[in-house]
């Protein structure tokens, strides 16, 4: 009985969940009257707009991911080495993002950083990017620390730190050769995450007015009819493909395989 | 003068001090235990002079120079760990090799070292395995190589074996013993287990609430006890009261029987105390103290017989050699049992 109830629930959160996406796909290969064809793809990836903003989120997700893991890592390791007690404190930090819309966190930065302010970033198209990124990191900062925490939390940083110090390691060292190492698993989901996260976002791009994927797919949705379901069907598949590729590190990293 | 010499050690944290003006001289190549109970401060002493933490007084000198300013990996201090602590990314060659990296030691002499240190600790093909396809004894082996490999100045242990089973723990105690006296590292193990401690030591010191009470070589610390901390915590002791009845000569009433210690004493009660090898089932010359006793329990150890003989008041345990053709007493036998005044410890209060 539990199991027919639980068989239910399931394949009606299935049903759910894969009827819509069904239906989507089916719609986007519908392009040509009566034949499944892959029409709406071929016009999306042939859009030289498609490949430039496609092209602009992942250079901006790479740099977004660089920067995070430059943040996220070193500050996750000191807060557990020498300060747990601020802990929550810096939990409760980078949850803020999550509960702050991304359009306040983007007005705040027009108001802060607008071209008569003291640090006129926006002024530039080099300044937009990088007050881009810096927005981008923040929304990402939820899923990359705690993706790094519960890494550092799985192996015993402060002896590992101390043994390679007894071998004459410096911070550097420590940092580069044991904790990050031994937290890539974690900084690599924490940076397919990222990857997600920026490829789809929207407002802060379109609000700062850069061209990424997130407001093209909102124009291309505003005036086509197939070429949006196709472009969703894409931006999925990245997402899956990133969640695919979270499991495969973690699967493929060879010292972690036989642990617990 | 020694070759590390730890003067007038501090350590207070916040209010509580753990570490109470602790004084030890050790020589080169010496093997000295840091042995005492729970919380007694083993630690946080070995932890100041690896430079983990800051000693609030005192200097840590090594071959000369004073190291309580150097940060730990300035020291060219060896450590071991109770919890291994190899670097679960990298293959056991690469954790010995790891400290020669750091140091930017050539290639090829690294490698010719990591071999070495493998072979040394019997373990020589297993190098490209990781860490968790080890037993515990075998990663402890490996954390050792990995701390000897730079050749630092001194080797410190805390209680490397306490995380092993009784077997691999005597087996791994001697092997680094053996590591230790081949090398003439000069070593400081932290232990709380006595006969780890007196079994492999140069000398051991017996600390108690952050205090050393007493430093000597395994032999002295068990038959010459310096205090009463001391005598109670390394090794078994029966405890006997006693009147004072001759002050001058060091005679005392233990129940009828009246000997004389040969050392004069302080008037009034004294406790007195003995080892279970120097309690005798029977009589036998040279044992003028003798007690009438009832048989209690008999535990049968192999080699060794311990037996509980109640006096009294007083519960005796004595320690018989097994002989095949004498079969052990038996509970409730009642027996004879004789002491050599020369065994008895006196016990300041
Ligand atoms: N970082 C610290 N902050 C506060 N108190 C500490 C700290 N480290 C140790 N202590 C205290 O200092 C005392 C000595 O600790 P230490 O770890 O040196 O004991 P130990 O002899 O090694 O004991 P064990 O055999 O249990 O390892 C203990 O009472 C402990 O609670
Ligand atoms: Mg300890």
């Amino acid at each position: 009985m539990m199991r027919f109830m639980s068989w239910t629930a399931f394949l009606l959160g299935s049903l759910i969940f894969i009827l819509p996406l069904l239906g989507m796909t089916e719609f986007s290969l519908s392009m040509r009257r009566g034949v499944y064809s892959l029409d709406a793809y071929m016009s999306v990836l042939s859009d030289p707009v498609f490949r430039a903003t496609f092209s602009y989120s992942v250079m901006m997700a790479l740099f977004t991911i660089v920067f995070g893991v430059l943040l996220v890592v070193p500050t996750a390791y000191w807060v557990r080495l020498k300060m747990p007690e601020l802990r929550p404190v810096i939990e409760f930090i980078t949850l803020l993002p999550l509960v702050i819309p991304a359009i306040v966190i983007v007005f705040g930065y027009i108001r802060l950083y607008n071209t008569s302010s003291w640090l006129p970033l926006t002024g530039s198209t080099m300044g937009t990017n990088i007050l881009l990124m810096f927005g981008y990191s923040a929304l990402a900062l939820p899923y990359m620390y705690r993706a790094v925490d519960t890494g550092l939390r799985t192996i015993d940083i402060a002896t590992l730190t101390e043994a390679a110090q007894s071998m004459g390691a410096g911070w550097v060292q420590i940092f580069a050769r044991v904790i990050l190492p031994n937290v890539l698993v974690a900084v690599l989901s924490g940076a397919f995450l990222t990857f997600a996260v920026v490829i789809g976002e929207f407002t802060m791009a379109a609000l700062l007015n850069r061209p990424a994927f997130g407001p093209y797919l909102q124009l291309v949705g505003a005036n086509k009819a197939y070429e949006p379901a196709a472009l969703a069907v894409i931006a999925f598949a990245i997402t899956w493909a990133c969640m695919g590729l979270i499991q495969l590190v973690t699967r493929l990293s060879k010292h972690t395989r036989a642990q617990r | 003068m020694a070759f590390l010499k730890i003067a007038h050690l501090e350590k207070s944290f916040g209010t509580t001090r753990v570490v109470k003006d602790f004084d030890l001289e050790i020589e080169r190549g010496e093997f000295v235990s840091l042995l005492g109970p729970s919380g007694c401060g083993k630690t946080t002493v070995l932890r100041m002079v690896a430079g983990f933490e800051t000693p609030s007084s005192g200097a840590i000198i090594v071959d000369g120079k004073d190291i309580v300013g150097l940060r730990p990996n300035q020291r060219n201090i060896g450590m071991v760990f109770q919890a291994y602590a190899l670097f679960p990314n990298l293959t056991v060659a690469e954790n010995v090799a790891f400290g020669l990296k750091i140091k930017g030691t050539p290639a090829e002499q690294r490698d010719a070292r990591v071999k070495e240190m493998l072979a040394m600790i019997g373990l020589p093909d297993l190098g490209g395995r990781y860490p968790f396809q080890l037993s515990g004894g075998q990663q402890q082996r490996v954390a050792l190589a990995r701390a000897l490999a730079v050749q630092p100045q001194v080797l410190l242990l805390d209680e490397p074996l306490s995380a092993l089973d009784a077997k691999i723990r005597v087996s791994l105690r001697t092997q680094i013993r053996d590591i230790q006296r081949e090398l003439g590292i000069t070593t400081i193990f932290v232990t709380h287990d006595q006969e780890e401690a007196l079994s492999i030591s140069d000398r051991i010191v017996v600390m108690n609430g952050g205090v050393a009470e007493q430093v000597g070589a395994p032999f002295e610390i068990y038959n010459r006890p310096a205090t009463r901390f001391v005598a109670q915590f390394v090794g078994t002791l029966n405890l006997i009261e006693a009147d004072v009845t001759l002050p001058e000569t060091g005679t005392v009433r233990i129940g009828t029987t009246e000997i004389s210690l040969g050392r004069p004493l302080k008037p009034g009660r004294v406790t007195l105390a003995c080892r279970p090898e120097a309690v005798s089932l029977g009589l036998a010359d040279g044992r003028p103290l003798v007690l009438h006793a009832e048989i209690g329990e008999v535990h049968f150890l192999g080699a060794v017989i311990r037996v509980q003989a109640r006096a009294g008041r007083t519960t005796l345990s004595l320690d018989t050699f097994n002989r095949p053709d004498t079969p052990p007493p038996a509970a409730g036998d009642k027996v004879q049992v004789s002491i050599s005044p020369a065994d008895l410890l006196v016990l300041e209060a």
